[in-house]
């Protein structure tokens, strides 16, 4: 009778303690964004209190983000679309040359494939902001200065590789017959592309394309360094410009900052079954 | 003579549909390969090849060496790298095998906080990270102010004294990156067939005899992998410190990839900032070395 009790009470004080590390990693987690939504919803003189909550919570600063009536938001929403179209060029360069590679690594199976997988292997090891320094001086060169395409090819090139090689993985799992007797009927490599490959690839499109739009989305160093004006500039460097000025006002900076990661949020949750198992590596990199 | 030909023709087939699917392509399909692989190769040539060449060659010059060495920030600079990498990436890593062990936990709250605890990893970096720099803002930050209302008594200047200001670094780096590598190693951790557990069940193992003998020998391989990755990314990691400390107070805060941008567009001297970068290559070649190895013998999968 003792060793069942003995059994149940360890049983509770595990369930114990499992609920405390829960509550210590619910306010670990919770800590900076309850900070942002803080800092949004006070007036500005407010921000700078000791208050560890809004006294008097508003709406104000999204107000003003949305109607873009302070000078540091006057082209919000034209960044968000810079934002927007660079990440969808990124998602959709990335899956086109992402599936035409490992397409012809893996199905139509080229001598020199392996040369490729390393080639992808070397640049996904490679520190994103390493090259920085060299990219922009090339882009310069090239007259790409300011221009959304030189941070569009910046991203393209390190959303590549890891594209390749989930790729190469997920169309493992389809059978090589299905390619043989298209062959057969006389099919060609594009034909294969487009009617086989492509289709019965869709889950780690839909993986491939949401890690790519992420990047792109989230990604500061090169869209900070290779854009400038204010209408070319994407919202993470926006938001850097924001900070350095002498004048922050900071629940705009917040509000601003919350409107910008509400689209990626969505997006994760959404795609978040495509993103399990094996292909939880994406996002990541940056 | 006929049946030669038959002969002939048959032996000729097979070789020939083989050679189709063993590599080797014929004619037109090889055009096709070739037309399809080309983009790849562009980027890769105008992207990845040109800019470590123009890197390289924009790093060649000794004389950035002596001035990047002469910088007073630089030896603090290196120091600070490693202190980030050997702290910020085997904690982040340890707690995040530690936690995918919770995770594993049965219960709707279990799953519940878990979709909460990825919140970090879904939200963009930047806005994060600017939330934090204010966080611990010394004067008007949530953390003091917090102190202050709980103990009557100011909180530490977290931002303002280098070893505080590294350390909140590392907070806001493991912060943001914990539940990525966790749910990695949950991942592992589910793979791990359940009947091992039960047998060391029927063998009165321990949780802790359990993890040692069970868990880890399964993913020690995984979490090598894990801390090369994370190493390489970690040394690459501009965002972390370039938002939260700014690499201040007094430049004392930078890691090499936050002095390479500064020295090469601060200090307008691509040369040098090149310079410091390179001078990150003696840690990172090894490290990517062995985790190509690693890899491509296909014992872990990304």
């Amino acid at each position: 009778m003792s060793i069942p009790g003995h059994a149940r009470f360890r049983q509770r004080a595990g369930d114990a303690g499992a609920m405390l590390l829960g509550l210590v990693l619910l306010i670990w987690t919770l800590l900076p964004i309850y900070n942002m939504l803080l800092v949004a919803v006070q007036q500005k003189e407010d921000v700078f209190s000791t208050n560890i909550w809004p006294p008097a919570p508003t709406l104000e600063s999204f107000n003003a983000v949305i109607h873009e009536t302070f000078w540091l938001l006057a082209n919000f929403w034209g960044q968000m679309g810079n934002s927007f179209f660079i990440g969808v060029a990124v998602a959709l360069l990335t899956l086109t040359i992402g599936t035409l590679t490992s397409f012809t690594i893996s199905r139509l199976r080229i001598r020199l494939g392996w040369l490729l997988t390393n080639a992808a292997l070397l640049t996904y090891v490679i520190p994103m902001s390493f090259l920085a320094i060299p990219f922009y001086g090339i882009m310069r060169s090239y007259g790409l200065a300011d221009n959304p395409w030189s941070v569009i090819a910046a991203e393209v090139t390190f959303a590549t590789p890891y594209a390749i090689f989930i790729f190469q993985q997920y169309s493992a799992s389809i059978p090589h017959e299905l390619d043989e007797a298209a062959r057969i009927d006389g099919a060609s490599p594009p034909q294969i592309y487009f009617r086989i490959y492509l289709p019965l690839m869709a889950p780690a499109l839909v993986a491939i394309g949401t890690y790519a739009l992420l990047l792109a989305w989230n990604e500061y160093l090169y869209a900070f360094l290779l854009l400038s004006a204010d209408n070319t500039i994407t919202v993470p460097v926006a938001l850097g410009k924001f900070l350095n000025s002498d004048e922050a006002p900071w629940n705009y900076l917040m509000a601003a900052a919350i409107t910008y990661a509400l689209p990626p949020l969505a997006i994760y949750y959404m795609f978040r079954r495509y993103m399990s198992s094996g292909l939880t590596m994406g996002g990541v990199k940056g | 003579m006929a049946l030669s030909t038959t002969m002939d023709a048959a032996t000729n087939v097979r070789p020939a549909r083989r050679k189709v699917w063993r590599g080797g392509l014929l004619g037109r399909d090889y055009l096709w390969a070739l037309a399809f692989v080309t983009p790849y190769i562009a980027v890769f040539l105008a992207f990845v090849i040109y800019p470590v060449a123009y890197g390289l060659w924009l790093g060649s010059d000794p004389a950035s060496y002596r001035a990047l060495f002469a910088d007073p920030v630089y030896p603090e600079t290196v120091v600070n790298t490693l202190v980030f990498l050997a702290i910020g990436v085997n904690l982040k890593l340890f707690l995040a095998l530690m936690l995918s062990g919770f995770f594993m936990r049965n219960g709707w709250w279990v799953k519940a906080l878990l979709l909460v605890y990825i919140l970090p990893w879904a939200v963009p970096g930047i806005p994060t990270f600017i939330s934090i720099h204010w966080m611990l803002n010394g004067q008007w930050g949530l953390i003091n102010n917090t102190i202050w209302s709980l103990f009557q008594t100011d909180g530490p200047p977290w931002l303002d004294q280098s070893t505080l200001a590294m350390g909140s670094v590392i907070y806001g780096y493991i912060w943001k990156w914990m539940p990525f590598w966790t749910v990695i190693f949950l991942a592992g951790r589910m793979a791990i067939p359940r009947e091992l557990y039960e047998a060391a069940d029927v063998d009165g193992a321990t949780g802790i005899g359990r993890f040692l003998h069970i868990t880890f020998p399964l993913m020690a391989n995984l979490y090598l992998v894990c801390t090369l990755l994370s190493t390489i990314w970690t040394l690459g990691d501009f965002n972390s410190v370039h938002f939260i400390s700014g690499g201040g107070p007094a430049q004392s805060t930078h890691v090499l990839a936050t002095l390479g941008i500064r020295d090469a567009f601060e200090l307008g001297d691509p040369r040098m900032g090149m310079a410091a970068v390179i001078s990150a290559l003696p840690l990172l070649i090894p490290l990517v070395v062995l985790l190509m190895r690693k890899l491509s013998k296909g014992e872990v999968q990304l």
